[in-house]
């Protein structure tokens, strides 16, 4: 007896030449990729490489100059300011300070989007919150503030409170940025339990190679607002491209110099 | 080829001010619809304006800054008792202190002192608060989350501010003519008893009313300046601190001036 594959996999994010300026400079170059439902998709790339910039704009806090990117089907550079609320309530997103709110306790932070999407009672949400802090392993600390907790604890509470509403789509930026590889560890196997428990689509934005190798289903690897490659860790660890081989063995950047560039630089002339 | 070159950076400098001053112009009469719709149509985008939030942002800006008021107030009446009486002995005109304190009370120095406490207690503490979620990405967590930052932040302190602010300067009204009636019944030998009903005899509905009409414009101003102080911060905590002051100093600037265009336009 064979068990069937889900052979029709649907993609629960899809990025169509998407291009974005930050004031005159373009930061995303005709960008594409697709991020399947289930699917723990890594956006790898060094500092610069507009990997955080391809993450904000999957979010939806900025306009993108050209382009579209899909959420579940929904064309977030169109769709309505309404529309877009009922999409955020499908999305969870954890941050890379934790971006807690300092004025409520861990418990509140948690219980906040229940509190302002849903009609549940007191009781309720305060159960939810303290089951999805149980999964995060913050049991029994929601009566804390943020500012008495240690920066692995602050990701892990934001996880909780991305978590709560069970999303669809979950996103990370630099999950494992400020913490030590113990604590980054435990956060990856928290990333692989939430998606085998709830299936959950999930966009990692990371430098941190250990963790990429991991928890990744596939990889996206930015460079200078291009897509260098998209596959699977195997395809992206055997690559003979250059520049992945550099970043993979962190080896230093080596910058072409040309030398009539290099003089209107220093002269402070302005090059075109 | 050098008085160029100044003539060229001074000219830049100059359309970069307006071009931001004009940004920050559209920017806050954005905030002040947006929070407006907010508070109007929240309800059915199934956001409505939580009260809690409204009632916090009160006892921040109003309920705690009673005991500063009373003082400032007090001081403020036996000043223009004393500078008053001082002034009016030349004349021999000691008794129409009253008259003075009164107009000057209620119409000038209420509102206007009021405007410029809250713009320096709560502008500041607004400015530096949104600034450092800003920095922290908690603006962005609230998007995200689907609440709007305007609904969730904005919107309470402006309801807060038009509510306290005039409240504050009619109570600022009370005190200094207290403390007015206190120094003129002891440099005068009148009984306070006579100075209230001197002073209720000279008082018009409309002179109070017109130092709380200015208390209005005056909450709007500090609101909106210390929003788009904060919610501009971009460059870490030395961002923040360069926020706050601005936004005080902008307030207190936009204040006085609102004042003197709103003190021409009633009197004449």
């Amino acid at each position: 007896m064979t068990k069937q594959t889900d052979t029709q996999q649907d993609a629960a994010i899809e990025v169509e030449d998407l291009v974005t300026h930050y004031g005159s400079t373009k930061i995303l170059n005709h960008v594409d990729m697709q991020v399947q439902t289930g699917e723990i998709m890594v956006i790898m790339g060094g500092s610069g490489s507009g990997k955080s910039t391809l993450l904000r704009y999957m979010l939806g806090l900025h306009k993108a100059t050209s382009g579209s990117i899909k959420l579940l089907g929904h064309d977030i550079t169109t769709i309505s300011a309404k529309e877009m609320d009922k999409l955020r309530k499908n999305m969870g997103v954890s941050f890379q300070g934790g971006a807690l709110f300092n004025s409520m306790t861990v418990g509140e932070n948690v219980c906040l989007p229940l509190r302002e999407h849903t009609h549940l009672d007191e009781n309720t949400m305060q159960i939810m919150s303290r089951m999805k802090l149980s999964v995060v392993n913050l049991g029994g600390f929601e009566d804390l503030m943020p500012a008495q907790l240690s920066g692995g604890m602050i990701k892990r509470a934001a996880l909780a409170r991305a978590i709560v509403m069970d999303p669809k789509l979950l996103f990370f930026d630099e999950p494992s940025a400020g913490l030590d590889p113990v604590a980054a560890a435990e956060l990856d196997d928290l990333i692989l339990r939430i998606r085998k428990a709830l299936n959950t689509t999930i966009v990692v934005v990371t430098h941190d190679l250990d963790s990429t190798f991991r928890i990744a289903d596939r990889i996206t690897v930015l460079d200078k607002g291009n897509i260098l490659m998209i596959g699977t860790v195997d395809e992206v660890r055997n690559s003979d491209n250059e520049r992945i081989q550099s970043l993979l063995n962190r080896e230093a950047r080596h910058v072409e110099i040309n030398a009539d560039e290099y003089l209107k630089e220093l002269t402070g002339q302005k090059s075109d | 080829m050098i008085e160029e070159k100044v003539l060229r950076t001074f000219t830049e400098k100059l359309g970069q001010v307006t071009i931001r001053g004009i940004e920050e112009l559209g920017y806050s009469l954005a905030l002040l619809v947006e929070s407006a719709y907010w508070l109007v149509f929240g309800f059915h985008r199934r956001q409505a304006v939580k009260l809690p939030s409204i009632f916090e942002q009160m006892m921040h800006i109003g309920i705690q800054a009673l005991p500063i008021v009373t003082i400032l107030a007090f001081a403020i009446g036996m000043m223009l008792a004393i500078q008053g009486i001082a002034t009016l002995k030349t004349f021999g005109a000691e008794s129409q202190v009253v008259l003075g304190i009164a107009l000057s009370v209620t119409r000038e120095f209420s509102p206007l002192i009021i405007g410029i406490l809250v713009a320096g207690r709560s502008g500041s503490a607004l400015a530096a608060r949104i600034g450092t979620m800003q920095i922290a990405q908690e603006i962005d967590a609230l998007r995200v989350i689907g609440i709007s930052p305007v609904r969730y932040l904005v919107t309470p302190a402006m309801v807060a501010m038009l509510i306290m602010l005039p409240s504050l300067t009619f109570f600022a009204d009370l005190v200094a003519l207290l403390g007015g009636g206190v120094y003129s019944s002891l440099e005068l030998g009148m009984s306070l008893q006579a100075y209230a009903d001197r002073t209720i005899e000279v008082l018009k509905v409309d002179d109070i009313t017109q130092g709380l009409y200015k208390s209005l414009v005056f909450a709007v101003i500090i609101t909106l300046v210390s929003f788009v102080n904060g919610f501009s911060v971009t460059a870490g905590s030395e961002g923040v601190g360069k926020a706050t002051t601005r936004s005080v100093v902008m307030s207190i600037t936009y204040i006085i001036i609102a004042d003197m265009v709103f003190t021409f336009v009633l009197t004449h």
